[in-house]
């Protein structure tokens, strides 16, 4: 599914340049569910931003599903952004002015669906997150919680190979957290290829595979057994 | 094109709108307030244009008025201060030799005391020939202006004012085939004409033929002055030197003389006038075109900083698959929306302004604006100016949407 070699990334700081990814190779088959660990700093985030597209690698192949990406223009990355991939992030990045079912259906509108058909198809991702009576809210008269099953049910409303989840559970409690990583779970479970990025022990521990990163390398890269959240309620 | 009848591209551009809709009107203002300065200048100029051509529609503009006074220098034995009278064989004269003239209509005038029945005043009374109505058309409102016929044979016939009639005659009283008696002779009325808003030269109600008047006031060749009338292609001030040289030639008088010959050129002060109706139209179109650059400025102003409150909701919309191509045609959509609908609101209220300006101002005889309007084609080009100056002034912004990278969009908060 996701094929990562030798992966360098540095930013200029300054004269001089910071070195965040010094050479990562990362494999990931389909189906599985991978927590990224590290501390602020390590590189984590710039890892999961040029897994995303939304940043490119200096030196280094990165091959997804087989297909190679380098030196994308900004359209191209946007076409593959909408079609093989699937954002979660902290802060929800939901649209504010536009109620929940808009917001799911807003990715469906960039693949050039109809309007009845993207309707339909949000409102059934909408149900699978258990918000079908919230639909026609605003962002901000719903719950972190749901604000956070929105956009997971945005995230999936384009169908994407993969799912990359950016501290998903940072802005919310415990019982909300449990509640979403129970959430992505059964997404997991239903086959859907997951990666997320998280400095939290238990929500790690909640993957099936952990790799830590320290200092832009990784330090470690095990499969662990999954904690079902269940359990933990 | 297909975007632009999709519900979405509506929906988005409703959304944003209604967002900042305090912000959004107060831009629209600027450009409303362009477009309605361009429509009420335009029409206005319009207006006082259309008002000057109906005050000199009825001359012949393209003229020169010439008359004698006295010499300013001896000149060939005689001395300074000569009394100078200009002859008929003057007229002659000038149109046999100068050239690019179409008439010479010589005219003599007088004061004399007009009465009828009881009543009576003291009048300009002028002796013309049929050729002043080709020069200065009288409008009649009954009968007609003197003929060659009154001419031949020194008929004694009046063609009146309004206002003379008016002091004369009693109220709708029929006046033609009437008679009045200018010193103390009797004239029979063939003709009331309108009293012009403009008169040229000295005024005057009553005319006589001329024949007539250099019987009654023993003028023999003399005349007053003449009006002479250049071709439509030939230039007035050349005439008018040509004329004057020719003349002081006849009478005798110093070359350099400015003072024996006094002329007023209808031609060189109308010239002026429509310089200065084109120099209005030009300031016009400035400043209206000027005021809508700034209006359609302030849109540009209003959207960058709309775009860059919504940084992160853009990078949020690339992030999920928007090409940079969507986000740009969403805010060029925008920017052409609101430049669009404040100039069509600035041209309904101008129209508006120049309808009340028509029914305040532009009734009546002496209106300082007659029919003041704009043509389709004008509304068209500042429609077409309006959206290719909104596409333009979209595009700053939409390039600066796009400029930030999605990740770095993101991280904005």
């Amino acid at each position: 599914m996701l094929k990562i070699s030798n992966l360098h990334k540095s930013y200029p700081i300054g004269g001089s340049s910071l070195h965040v990814l010094k050479g990562i190779n990362l494999d990931i088959e389909d189906g599985e569910m991978v927590a990224i660990m590290g501390s602020s700093g390590s590189g984590k985030s710039t890892l999961l931003n040029i897994i995303g597209m939304l940043d490119e690698a200096d030196s280094g192949d990165y091959i997804l599903d087989g297909l190679p990406i380098k030196n994308l223009t900004e359209k191209k990355a946007a076409v593959y952004r909408n079609k093989f991939l699937g954002f979660i992030f902290q802060s929800f990045n939901l649209i504010n002015y536009k109620n929940a079912l808009e917001n799911v259906a807003l990715p469906l509108y960039y693949q050039g669906l109809k309007r009845k058909e993207r309707q339909e198809k949000a409102m059934f991702f909408l149900e699978k997150v258990g918000l079908t009576d919230w639909a026609h809210h605003l962002p901000k008269e719903l719950s972190g919680g749901q604000n956070q099953r929105v956009a997971i049910a945005r995230a999936l409303a384009a169908n994407p190979k993969l799912l990359l989840a950016d501290e998903p559970t940072g802005a919310l409690d415990t019982g909300t957290s449990f509640e979403i990583m129970e959430f992505i779970q059964k997404l997991n479970d239903e086959g859907k290829t997951i990666l997320i990025v998280t400095h939290e022990e238990d929500i790690a521990n909640m993957c099936k595979r952990i790799v830590h990163l320290q200092d832009g390398v990784i330090m470690e890269d095990t499969f662990v057994n999954q904690v079902r959240t269940a359990q933990n309620v | 094109m297909k975007f632009l009848f999709d519900r979405d591209t509506w929906q988005e551009l409703y959304d944003s709108i209604s967002k900042n809709k305090v912000r959004s009107i107060l831009t629209m203002v600027g450009v409303w307030w362009g477009i309605l300065l361009l429509i009420g200048l335009l029409g206005s100029a319009r207006g006082i244009e259309n008002s000057f051509n109906r005050l000199f529609g009825d001359f012949a503009t393209n003229s020169v008025f010439i008359w004698s006074q006295s010499t300013s220098k001896p000149f060939k034995g005689f001395q300074e201060g000569r009394r100078v009278r200009l002859t008929l064989t003057d007229v002659r004269k000038i149109e046999e030799n100068v050239e690019g003239i179409e008439f010479v209509v010589p005219r003599n005038q007088n004061r004399s005391l007009v009465v009828r029945n009881l009543l009576s005043g003291t009048f300009n009374i002028a002796g013309d020939y049929p050729l002043l109505d080709k020069v200065q058309k009288k409008k009649l409102i009954h009968g007609r202006f003197i003929n060659q016929n009154d001419i031949d044979e020194n008929k004694k016939t009046v063609v009146i004012s309004e206002d003379i009639y008016k002091q004369l005659f009693e109220k709708d009283e029929d006046a033609i085939n009437e008679y009045i008696r200018i010193n103390n002779i009797n004239f029979k009325v063939i003709g009331i004409f309108e009293n012009s808003n403009v008169n040229m030269g000295p005024s005057s109600d009553i005319h006589i033929p001329f024949t007539t008047f250099q019987q009654i006031y023993n003028q023999g060749e003399k005349i007053g002055w003449m009006v002479i009338t250049g071709k439509p292609d030939s230039d007035i001030n050349q005439i008018e030197a040509d004329v004057k040289l020719l003349l002081k030639n006849v009478h005798k008088i110093h070359p350099q003389d400015k003072r024996a010959f006094g002329s007023f050129n209808l031609g060189e002060a109308f010239g002026k006038l429509t310089g200065f109706l084109t120099g209005m139209q030009f300031l016009t179109w400035f400043v209206g075109i000027a005021t809508l650059i700034a209006g359609v400025f302030a849109i540009g102003n209003i959207l960058l900083i709309t775009v860059k409150e919504r940084t992160k909701e853009i990078g949020v919309r690339r992030a999920i698959g928007a090409t940079p191509f969507e986000i740009k045609r969403q805010i060029v959509v925008e920017a052409v929306f609101l430049t669009l609908v404040a100039g069509l609101l600035g041209i309904i209220s101008g129209g508006w302004i120049l309808i009340a300006m028509d029914k305040f101002l532009g009734q009546g005889d002496d209106a300082v604006f007659v029919n003041a309007s704009v043509s389709i084609s004008v509304v068209l080009i500042a429609l077409v100016i309006l959206i290719i100056l909104g596409t333009l002034i979209g595009l700053i912004p939409a390039y600066k949407a796009t400029s930030v990278k999605p990740i770095e969009a993101l991280r904005e908060e």
